[in-house]
């Protein structure tokens, strides 16, 4: 009884973390698969997939697309979120309560109500669904995320580097640039990789603000009917080996500085 | 009266650093108000919409028709109530899975760091791939003819004419799924803080090894627990995309494939409308409570 813990937590991690990698796996294990358009059942290996992969009409148009609004919003939701979180933790104003509920207001709302209201508003003003629109719902939800976590590294900040760059004469230009956004970067780094993933990945909200406009993620569940295409696998399979190296090599050279600075 | 201690320049200064900051939120609450303020309120206007006699479809005229609740309620409270338990389930399989997932990386593996990296990447690695290619895999690992429902047949755990998917259980797994990472990585951040010499000194103070994890870790990691609860919960009961691969009959209906077709297939504006509103203040209540109830103050 005593050593149940001992090995429970290993077990039942270790299973857990089997349960959350089996479909990566079929996924990538099945853009190898000679399974023609469907790709339901195993029919035997292929490269071809992997050589070819805008082979299936609309797989490459539709992640281009997707690629250009992930970028789009990215950086218009990093933007805008990274100077409301300065703002909220640095300054002070007034309707600061009113500000707040409406960062965590869209974080409480499920996809649907968000898709939903700003399909309303977009039919209320006769717009036409399409690329604008579905970057204006992306800078939506990604800026909550975006203003959460850079908010917890601003307010980590030690106010005093400030000060003390202020006592050496900096300007408050030069001190913001050389002390504050130096330090704030990875903070603002870590949200923007974390918008693009979500406005990449994102289906709900997309699928009521695009109109015909297709998206990748779009672009698989309308086929799922169907059968998708193997050359969807191999773009996600893609896509993941390249996050993979990224996360990897950012590590490292986290690693690397950490060792400098504790060498220096 | 209070005596002005700054000096002109001191307080021309603050003022002018108080509108750097008003330059810098400006813009982001801009686009908040125009895109997410708004739009709830031309939601709830939609909502309230009504059909001219002889309209064609799809076409509404603004009102005020409160029986369009009355209406959408009396026809889908049983997929408003399954949604809720639905991402109930959900959320309780995944803390219960979740929480040695992160205990595991956080605290087992502390001391070895390669081990711990590696898998802290694999725990973030469901973010790089598709979800919908995810949840179409479970489809395709579930399905009738594959490997999982045959041997469950085999062994008579599945009547030989049952299904794995096109179930409420194929649908709460995906939903469990999906939502996993969101309930482990908050919690893995809280653990990562926990000083393990507290766990040693309340076993030195012959507390079992059970009393300990009630009485120290887990008060301890509750922040992290309340928000991925949260975390997992919310999208949970929103999504239609589990219902609509894994599921996809009535007895999986969710209230977000209601919503989707209400718009979309049905032109069915106001209706739809009503439900998402529906949806987000219940959703919004059941927060309210559960903040009141277990909230801490560093969530927010």
């Amino acid at each position: 009884m005593k050593n149940i813990g001992r090995w429970l937590i290993p077990v039942i991690g270790g299973a857990a973390f089997i349960y959350l990698l089996v479909p990566i796996a079929y996924i990538f294990v099945f853009s190898f698969n000679d399974g023609g358009r469907a790709n339901l059942q195993w029919q035997g290996f292929t490269l071809d997939n992997w050589l070819n992969p805008c082979g299936a009409p609309a797989v490459c148009e539709s992640l281009v697309h997707s690629l250009q609004i992930g970028v789009v919003a990215t950086v218009i939701a990093t933007a805008l979120g990274t100077g409301i979180a300065i703002g909220l933790v640095r300054y002070k104003f007034r309707f600061r309560k009113l500000t707040d509920v409406l960062i965590i207001l869209p974080l409480a709302t499920p996809e649907v109500v968000l898709g939903a209201s700003l399909l309303a508003q977009f039919l209320n003003l006769g717009w036409e669904l399409g690329y604008t629109t579905i970057v204006i719902a992306h800078v939506v939800f990604c800026m909550s995320f975006v203003i959460v976590t850079v908010r917890a590294r601003v307010s980590s900040l030690d106010s005093r580097l400030e000060e003390a760059a202020a006592d050496l004469y900096a300007s408050p230009r030069a001190a913001f640039w050389k002390i504050t956004f130096p330090l704030l970067l990875p903070g603002i780094v870590a949200a923007a990789l974390l918008s693009f993933a979500m406005s990449f990945d994102d289906f709900i909200i997309t699928n009521f603000n695009s109109g015909s406009f297709q998206t990748f993620p779009k672009f698989i569940y309308v086929s799922a009917t169907r059968g998708i295409p193997p050359q969807a696998n191999v773009i996600g399979s893609a896509m993941f080996i390249v996050a993979l190296l990224v996360v990897i090599i950012g590590q490292v050279i986290s690693y690397r500085r950490k060792k400098q600075l504790e060498n220096a | 009266m209070s005596v002005e201690l700054r000096s002109k320049d001191e307080i021309r200064a603050e003022k002018r650093k108080n509108r750097t900051g008003i330059y810098l939120i400006s813009p982001g609450l801009l686009v908040l108000t125009l895109f997410f303020a708004l739009p709830v309120v031309v939601l709830l206007a939609m909502s309230l919409y009504v059909k001219p006699p002889g309209a064609e479809i799809g076409e509404f005229v603004p009102g005020f028709e409160l029986s369009n609740y009355a209406t959408v309620l009396s026809a889908y409270w049983p997929e408003l109530l399954r949604s809720f338990w639905f991402a109930l389930i959900a959320t309780v399989l995944a803390l219960l899975i979740g929480f040695p997932m992160a205990y595991l990386v956080a605290v087992r593996l502390r001391e070895r760091t390669l081990l711990q990296g590696i898998l802290l990447v694999l725990l973030i690695a469901p973010f790089f791939s598709s979800f919908i290619l995810r949840t179409q895999a479970w489809k395709q690992i579930l399905a009738d003819e594959g490997f999982i429902a045959q041997s469950l047949k085999f062994i008579a755990i599945l009547p030989p004419d049952g299904h794995l998917t096109a179930t409420p259980f194929a649908v709460v797994a995906g939903l469990t799924y999906n939502f996993l990472p969101f309930m482990v990585l908050p919690i893995y951040a809280n653990l990562g803080r926990l000083d393990t010499r507290l766990l040693e000194a309340s076993a030195d103070l012959y507390a079992s090894p059970i009393t300990s994890f009630t009485k120290v870790t887990l008060p301890m990691s509750a922040p992290g627990i309340f928000a991925g609860t949260l975390l997992t919960f919310i999208p949970a009961a929103g999504d239609y995309v589990n219902s609509a691969l894994l599921g996809n009959n009535r007895d999986t209906t969710m209230i977000g494939q209601v919503i989707d077709s209400r718009f979309f297939r049905v032109i069915d504006y106001p209706g739809a409308s009503a439900l998402s509103f529906i949806l987000m203040i219940s959703i919004l209540i059941l927060v309210t409570i559960y903040i009141r109830r277990f909230g801490t103050k560093e969530l927010m």
